[in-house]
């Protein structure tokens, strides 16, 4: 129980589902050997730490930013930029890794001390401004980011492909700069959730559920609202850009449709929902569930679509062109059932 | 008259386009209990509020223990050892009681003497220690609410209408309470619609109508009274004995 912070699933069937989902991404590598799935696994891992620092200002401390993407981005770009510059070895990836974390940090304390005093959608907006703004900047400085096109940078010797740690294949697996890439991620995203864990089950996390409940009486029992706020502002940034920076290390790539996009910001919220806001584990639910589906869905319908081929209406719906729209309605009946999301559903009926 | 921890002069507060309160005048004596009564739009609540910053006065000032804090900002107010019991029972029901409790010690920890006299006033804080605070009854949340503004010494306590919506036994068993308080040297400043639950605790009284107040005097003096009583509040206490 140390290790969560004290702060266990309190459902016997989440806490399964999440050993289960650990499990399978501790063993992916090893159990399925397509490129496609390890590359799903490790961006669940990357959206598992992204979508929980989302869920620090969101869940836990009622503010509603639309910057999240914006410090991703950050963290991504300060990998890319460094790596490209410089020597890519561990100097670069550590300089170009505090730097970004450096500059969310001051960016969020910016934001927050400026924006935080306004009401939530007023925030929401500004927030959302900044971010354009930020990636418009991103794509016009194309000397320093790549503009459009990103950057696609070396990572040290021991993440490239064509580093073996073995001579021999381990069970089965060629242990590669690949696969060493993706523990590195592991071992990282385990870290920092359970550093998230920790961050929410203090009394600094007690103070923000205060806050969200009623500011008013957080300042009439002595708290000043607005610093915890852009603590915890600063906080989600800062583990937003460490989402980046797993990211860029895992693609070795980096440019605006892969950290920056509104779209990524609108995927992040829906994994909160539909995970459950103010749990943390909700993360690890929504983002397997929203990558999951978001890769394979297409491949279900292409199965259902073939199968129901006779049928002719029926096998036009399922045409997998369609999969966004199935998408959008598997969401739709998820938040419909589950309001408080999975993992808040699931741990009211356990109370039951 | 003893000395005044806190001193209102002609404080006004106008909320939005509304002017709430034409110039207050109040002082709180140190050590003892003083009752805010009045009827309802009187500007009570607003008075407390005031003080504690959640509305700005526009004029006037408000010193505590000679400390001019018209303009502090409310976590300051608070931290000065002022303990404010809102009206509308300020728990906080997602988080448990025993969080409810230690966010309210800001040195880091309950003094375990102090909880011991807290499980004692208050046992059903005790046996839901680790209950979510809004599973709680009415009474119970307003016994949380006053229980952990005492979590840590205050040198002022600011309740508003603490029996408001409670079970007559509820509010009997309240009055020892705050007369235990009021003996271990916490000033009270109460606001309270309950004219007998007031004279049970009460050494002071402060009337208001209309944004200020309109008689000041000792609890007994008002007590004993009862055409004041009929002048000021529209009835008799007798009716609520």
């Amino acid at each position: 129980m140390s290790i969560l912070s004290g702060d266990s699933p309190r459902s016997r069937l989440l806490a399964a589902a999440i050993i289960l989902l650990v499990l399978g991404l501790a063993i992916a590598p090893f159990a399925f050997s397509s490129a496609r799935t390890m590359n799903t696994a490790a961006k669940i891992l990357v959206f598992i730490v992204l979508v929980a620092s989302y869920d620090l200002i969101l869940g836990f401390a009622g503010i509603i930013s639309f910057a999240h993407t914006m410090f991703f981005g950050i963290g991504a770009y300060g990998v890319a930029i460094a790596m490209s510059r410089m020597e890519p070895g561990w100097i670069a990836l550590a300089t170009g890794s505090v730097a970004a974390l450096a500059v969310s940090a001051v960016l969020a304390t910016i934001i927050g001390l400026f924006s935080l005093r306004v009401r939530t959608v007023f925030f929401a907006m500004i927030t959302l401004a900044v971010a354009t703004a930020f990636t418009t900047a991103a794509s016009q400085l194309s000397d320093w980011t790549g503009g459009e096109d990103g950057i696609s940078f070396k990572m040290p010797a021991i993440f490239q492909p064509s580093f073996r740690l073995f001579e021999q294949p381990v069970l089965g697996l060629n242990v590669n700069g690949r696969v060493l890439s993706y523990y590195f991620i592991f071992v990282c995203t385990i870290a920092l959730f359970l550093l998230m864990l920790r961050i929410v089950n203090s009394p600094f996390g007690r103070v923000l559920q205060a806050i969200r409940e009623n500011s008013f009486r957080a300042e009439a029992v002595g708290y000043r609202t607005i610093v915890y706020r852009t603590l915890a502002n600063v906080l989600a940034a800062m583990f937003a850009a460490c989402a980046g920076i797993l990211m860029a290390i895992w693609l070795r790539y980096n440019g605006p449709d892969t950290t920056l996009s509104l779209e990524i910001m609108i995927d992040i919220l829906l994994m909160t929902v539909i995970g459950g806001m103010g749990t943390l584990y909700g993360a690890i639910v929504g983002a397997t569930l929203f990558m999951v589906a978001q890769t394979y869905l297409q491949d279900v319908m292409a199965l259902v679509s073939g199968a129901t081929g006779h049928i002719p209406l029926l096998s036009n719906i399922v045409h997998p062109d369609r999969w966004l729209l199935w998408l959008g309605v598997l969401f739709i009946l998820s938040v419909y059932y589950f309001p408080q999301g999975i993992v808040g559903s699931l741990r009211d009926r356990a109370k039951r | 008259m003893s000395e005044i921890l806190l001193s209102l002069k002609n404080v006004e507060t106008r909320i939005g386009p509304y002017h709430i309160l034409h110039g207050v005048d109040l002082d709180v004596p140190k050590g003892s209990a003083t009752m805010l009564l009045g009827r309802n739009g009187a500007g009570k609540t607003t008075t407390v509020r005031t003080i504690m910053n959640l509305w700005r006065a526009s004029a006037g000032t408000i010193h505590f223990d000679g400390r001019d804090i018209t303009n502090l900002e409310t976590p300051d107010v608070a931290r000065l050892g002022i303990g404010y019991v809102p009206e509308t029972m300020g728990i906080f029901a997602d988080l448990t009681i025993a969080e409810n409790m230690r966010l309210a010690a800001f040195s880091g920890k309950i003094d375990t003497q102090r909880l011991e006299r807290i499980f004692t006033m208050f046992p059903a804080i005790k046996r839901f220690w680790l209950a979510r605070a809004g599973t709680l009854s009415g009474g119970q949340k307003q016994m949380l609410s006053i229980a952990r503004a005492i979590v840590e010494p205050r040198r002022l306590l600011i309740i508003d209408e603490p029996t408001k919506g409670l079970a007559p036994a509820i509010v009997g068993n309240m009055v020892p309470i705050f007369r235990d308080l009021k003996q271990s040297g916490v000033t009270i400043l109460m606001i309270e619609q309950n004219f007998a639950f007031a004279n049970a605790i009460g050494d002071h009284v402060a009337v208001m109508d209309d944004g200020k107040v309109v008689h000041a005097g000792t609890m007994a003096e008002l007590a004993d009274n009862e055409a004041i009583q009929r002048r000021l509040l529209g009835l008799s206490m007798a009716s609520h004995q």
